[in-house]
């Protein structure tokens, strides 16, 4: 396991900055960790995370420090992506930092007493909110940084020196995905200025962690990115499998690899059937949708569940593949490639396709890094940062596929990237199953994975086993690690802190659609109205991964 | 002989009750507003794809402003910070109006039993059918729309059933 880098609270500031000029400019996450209740006494209670990947994107490190009050300098004028992640952290732990722009709750709404994520908040302990915040002073200071002064009447815009109109989008609106609202101030129908509010689907997962073992976990990263629950549960059970420092048989790093690369093309499809239909191509939805059905069909088969899988297990998953799961897949990969086929017919050369995606919603590739946004997104800025080609793991680097790659970050980038994916990752998953390795699928280590049914049913040692491994859960040995693969919107990563237990002392999700829709508000400024409902389709932003 | 029996010849006068022609036509024409917010949304989409396909069951109009609808389905976890939300649009709905709660987290907040997520919908607003599942299967959504029309059919609907709820953000 990589340590992680201490530094004192005095000189984190600069520490950052020097590491910042070194190359270590794209910021994975922030987050804090409460030691209060830790097994082993540490310097102080409070510590801050940083975790920072270089720009050849081969390396991360993570660095920590230990707070001697609660109160640090903001770093959100070197990193965009730092803003959000730093409200998160004076969120769920109380911890203030100076010079921020706009430091207010971002995942828990405003009537909220407490920062949940310390270990004296109580986890049942609900809070009922009774009124929505209205925005109305984040979006006076957006305004009054575009040189647009208004005057406020009891709580509500008045008179502003340009004639606008303001407006919410969402929360409650398919296009919002139900839980994302934009608070956008209209010029005609250009925006002038918008604010995002996310939080409504912040379900507490990372609190939820701490009280449950680690393969209890996985249903609960299912529900991550819902769209494509598997990758969710490998990234994390990746994580802790790197913790134990154990590696899995080939058979199921290939099936992990072929299982992750379905996963992808799922998740995309719904991205892709969704954005269309955004652009009021409904017939898209149905062709897109079919070969989804029939991917949930194939899982089901396999996992027993269509959309939330939990087929992961610690050491390995679930059961084997099935007999004849093969002559399955190419059946669905028929059907996946008709499909794509059929709805590139009708967008490929269509003129209102191209008039209403390209040059629309667009980010260059120096704000998409400072953003920290990844995957599909980023490549479409042209940035070619693919963890399964720059830092592989499971053997992709045997594999033969192309990372796909856009070249101005519009929409229209963002939707290409995606049905390029969609062949590489089928190129991918042929290759895969043309070499599939025999052997378990499980490791053998009693301290880890489940023994045979037969076993617990016949022997002491096994039924012991089977109690305590389930009863205790996996130990973990005590350490901070952070480790991350390429999901299907891009990196997706889990910070963890064993304290030795069964139960993670912490969990944080490091997550994509966190900090692209960091990134929408500016991205929609200066747009049409209608576009910014394409641009936040195009991003592929799952709430429950947003939020958690 | 039932309203909607195929056998009926052309030029024919029908005695009923109101009741039973009213609950006809209800049943035939229920508009649902999809209050989706997590993985219970996405088989929503299944539930109004072609495999499922919910216009089979006359219910196809799916309308996303709640002043056009009179079935809430509510799919996916609800948030304390989603309640006033939630709220508002049930009360935008106008009666008659119906409410199914789609999956575990709207019925009783699910495995999330946390600092956030409320421990059911029915918390704030009155709920007619729950549907458990995480996620529901489709079919599971449609048997709740099939029970529904049987009991509009059959007359059990009941204007006055939701007059003692007093959720908790009432009079906030």
């Amino acid at each position: 396991m990589l340590e992680n880098i201490i530094v004192s609270s005095a000189e984190i500031h600069s520490f950052i900055k020097d590491k910042y000029m070194d190359g270590f400019n794209y910021l994975l996450d922030i987050t804090a960790i409460d030691y209060t209740e830790y097994a082993h006494v540490q310097e102080q209670d409070f510590a801050l995370v940083y975790v920072i990947r270089h720009e050849s994107f081969k390396e991360h490190i993570v660095i920590k420090t230990y707070l001697d009050d609660l109160i640090t300098d903001s770093i959100s004028y070197l990193f965009k992506g730092a803003n959000w992640l730093e409200r998160e952290v004076y969120d769920q732990y109380g911890i203030i930092f100076n010079h921020h722009p706009n430091l207010r709750r971002v995942l828990n709404h405003k009537e909220f007493i407490g920062h949940p994520l310390r270990k004296s908040y109580p986890i049942t302990k609900g809070q009922f909110l009774r009124e929505v915040d209205d925005l109305i002073d984040e979006m006076n200071n957006r305004l009054l940084s575009k040189d647009v002064v208004c005057k406020l009447d009891s709580g509500d815009f008045s008179e502003c020196n340009k004639d606008l109109m303001f407006l919410n989008l969402g929360p409650s609106h398919p296009a919002s995905h139900g839980t994302i609202r934009t608070y956008v101030a209209l010029d005609g129908e250009t925006i002038e200025a918008a604010v995002s509010e996310i939080g409504y689907l912040h379900r507490g997962f990372e609190k939820s962690c701490e009280n449950h073992t680690y393969n209890q976990i996985v249903p609960y990263t299912d529900r991550l990115n819902y769209c494509s629950a598997i990758s969710n549960n490998i990234a994390f059970v990746k994580t802790v499998e790197d913790m134990l420092g154990v590696t899995l048989s080939e058979r199921a790093q290939a099936i992990r690899v072929m299982l992750l690369e379905l996963s992808r093309i799922e998740d995309h499809i719904v991205c892709l059937a969704a954005v269309l239909v955004d652009m009021g191509g409904l017939t898209n939805y149905w062709y897109m949708y079919n070969p989804r059905e029939d991917i949930y069909d194939l899982l089901s088969k396999l996992t027993g569940a269509r959309l939330t899988n939990s087929f992961m297990r610690v050491g390995g998953m679930a059961n084997d593949l099935y007999d004849g799961f093969e002559l399955d897949l190419k059946e669905v990969i028929k059907k996946i490639q008709y499909g794509v086929e059929q709805t590139l017919s009708l967008i490929k050369h269509n003129r209102i396709f191209h008039d209403r995606t390209q040059n629309v919603g667009v980010i260059s590739a120096e704000d998409a890094i400072s953003y920290a946004m990844t995957g599909p997104n980023l490549r479409a800025s042209g940035v070619t940062f693919d963890m399964r080609k720059d830092t592989p793991y499971y053997g992709y680097e045997k594999y033969e596929f192309d990372v796909i790659v856009g070249s101005v970050g519009d929409v229209y980038d963002r939707v290409m990237v995606r049905f390029g994916e969609i062949d590489e990752s089928i190129k991918i998953m042929e290759q895969v199953m043309q070499n599939l390795p025999e052997g378990e699928v499980n490791i053998k280590d009693a301290s880890i994975t489940l023994p045979s049914k037969e076993a617990v049913y016949s022997t002491i040692e096994g039924a012991m086993n089977q109690f305590k491994l389930t009863y205790e859960g996996v130990k973990v040995p005590a350490g901070e690690y952070y480790g991350s693969i390429e999901a299907t919107n891009g990196e997706l990563g889990f910070f963890i802190v064993s304290d030795g237990s069964g139960t993670p002392y912490k969990v944080k999700v490091k997550a994509p659609s966190f900090t692209a829709m960091s990134a929408y508000p500016e991205m929609i400024e200066g747009s049409q109205l209608a576009d910014a409902i394409l641009t936040l389709g195009s991003l592929n932003i799952i709430a429950g991964e947003m939020d958690r | 002989m039932a309203l909607n029996s195929q056998t009926l010849p052309i030029e024919t006068a029908i005695t009923t009750r109101l009741d039973e022609a009213i609950g006809w036509a209800r049943e035939s024409s229920l508009w649902p507003m999809i209050f989706g917010t997590a993985c219970c949304a996405i088989e929503f989409m299944s539930v109004a794809a072609s495999k499922y396909d919910i216009s089979r069951f006359g219910a196809e109009v799916v309308r996303f402003s709640p002043r056009q609808a009179d079935l809430l389905i509510v799919a996916g976890t609800v948030t304390y910070k989603q309640g006033p939300i939630l709220k508002q649009i049930y009360d935008q709905m106008s009666e008659p109006k119906w409410v199914v709660s789609m999956g575990v987290c709207a019925c009783s907040g699910g495995f999330y039993d946390n600092y956030t997520t409320m421990q059911g919908i029915d918390q704030i607003i009155p709920v007619d059918l729950y549907v458990g599942g995480c996620p529901p299967r489709p079919e599971a959504l449609l048997d709740a729309l099939l029970s529904l029309q049987k009991d509009l059919r059959t007359n059990k609907y009941n204007s006055q059933r939701h007059k003692d709820f007093k959720g908790e953000l009432d009079n906030a």
